[in-house]
């Protein structure tokens, strides 16, 4: 047909065609008595702590879509490299995909220059992705890892700016997490006074913030070993109701014992069944 | 047809309005055969703020890295890089196929990294295609 339209080069990366279409249905959904769909967020507690040997990273594991826990247990600290793992909190497809990006070129740049990567690397590549989309990635990271240059540990915020510090939080849990390790951060820590540190912060995040739940992952990097511990601390096991101050368990039992009800009259009728026909079918099992 | 002109008037830095400035079309005319209908509330404004600044990510990296060469090793480097890029940019399937640009990847050193223009809407992967004679036609200009 003379009217076909030549079709023009059709570019990679994000396309915005539904962009405007989508500000039209958003607009006229609440007239409609629509709901958009909101994306899942990790809305989280994450830290990190920089001690003797090395950085302890710490995060809760639930996943808020809204009001409702979407994932109970999902796993917050991804993989960079053997040396470096990263937290994620914010919309938690953004944070899986820029990490599973930047694992992925860091992997690419060290078998290029034959090193293994630093951390100041990977904070770079991330920081340069999340400006160039101008906070429209909503992914707020802690970065940490041990390189040839000693333990570093970075935050890096949805716009793309960073901060190297000592002793790091974000999250909707920050301000807890924080003040926890305001109180008893010390430089040089030893590695079980590090892991008890983050461990209670992420907890104060977990107790005191709606959106953080469930359990406590770890992850102690130093020069040439990583221990991933997950769950290093289930906080809140479904089915048992802990009070911090009593530790003691006081789930309760909503079962009724048998004899609660009173039988006030018992009538049994056997119901007899004779046998009218009986037919037998042969299985193919061949 | 190629567009020969220097990097800075390659930018799009704003979106066609119609009758107005439609790009590229003969005689000033919108071209409705190649762009189809054009509607002037849905091209006066971006549709997300990052689409002309994703549009043009890839010229504004190479105006600054052409840029920043030519005051570090003198006119000549960019120069150079810049006639390479030219051939490889040549070295082209025909006009409907998408082609594999793998001179032009390892010149720009993008072929040992992953974006997100690897992963999302790969062209070649795309459900629609031109339709392979007019889109011959088009380039050799006889459309």
């Amino acid at each position: 047909m003379a009217t076909a339209s030549v079709l023009q080069a059709r570019s990679a990366g994000f396309s915005f065609e539904n962009c405007k279409r989508n500000a039209l249905v958003e607009a006229n959904a609440t007239d409609l008595g629509l709901r958009v769909p909101t994306a899942r967020k990790t809305g989280t507690t994450i830290c990190g702590v920089v001690y003797k040997d090395g950085v302890v990273l710490g995060a809760d594991t639930r996943a808020t879509e809204g009001m409702i826990v979407a994932d109970k247990n999902c796993s917050k600290i991804h993989y960079i490299s053997p040396n470096i793992y990263c937290c994620g909190a914010g919309t938690a497809a953004d944070t899986e995909m820029t990490t599973q990006i930047i694992s992925s070129n860091l992997e690419l740049h060290s078998l290029s220059t034959g090193r293994l990567p630093r951390v100041a690397t990977a904070n770079r590549m991330l920081k340069q992705m999340l400006f160039r989309y101008q906070g429209y990635i909503g992914a707020a990271l802690v970065l940490g890892g041990v390189d040839c240059n000693g333990p570093h540990l970075y935050s890096i915020y949805p716009h793309g700016s960073t901060d190297k510090l000592p002793y790091v939080t974000m999250g909707s849990g920050s301000l807890a997490a924080m003040a926890v390790f305001e109180d008893r951060y010390m430089p040089d820590m030893e590695e079980e006074d590090a892991k008890r540190l983050v461990r209670d912060a992420i907890a104060g995040g977990i107790f005191n913030d709606l959106g953080s739940g469930s359990n406590i992952d770890l992850c102690v990097i130093s020069k040439g070993k990583v221990d991933y511990l997950r769950p290093h601390d289930e906080a809140n096991k479904k089915g048992v109701r802990v009070n911090e101050l009593d530790a003691r368990p006081q789930a309760g039992s909503y079962k009724y014992k048998c004899g609660t009800t009173g039988v006030l009259t018992k009538a049994v009728t056997p119901l007899h069944t004779e046998l009218v026909e009986e037919t037998i079918q042969t299985m193919d099992t061949s | 047809m190629q567009n020969t002109r220097g990097l800075r008037s390659q930018l799009k830095d704003s979106v066609p309005v119609t009758g107005l400035c439609p790009q590229a079309g003969t005689y000033g005319v919108p071209d409705t055969l190649r762009r189809g209908f054009s509607s002037v509330k849905n091209e006066l404004l971006p549709s997300h703020p990052l689409e002309l600044s994703e549009k043009n990510f890839r010229l504004n990296q190479d105006k600054m890295n052409f840029s920043t060469l030519r005051n570090i090793q003198g006119l000549h480097a960019p120069l150079k890089l810049q006639m390479e890029y030219r051939a490889a940019r040549q070295i082209q399937r025909l006009p409907f196929l998408q082609s594999s640009n793998l001179a032009l990847d390892t010149l720009r050193g993008s072929d040992d990294t992953i974006g997100f223009e690897d992963v999302l809407n790969d062209p070649e992967l795309s459900e629609m295609m031109g339709d392979p004679h007019v889109m011959v036609e088009y380039k050799l200009g006889v459309l």
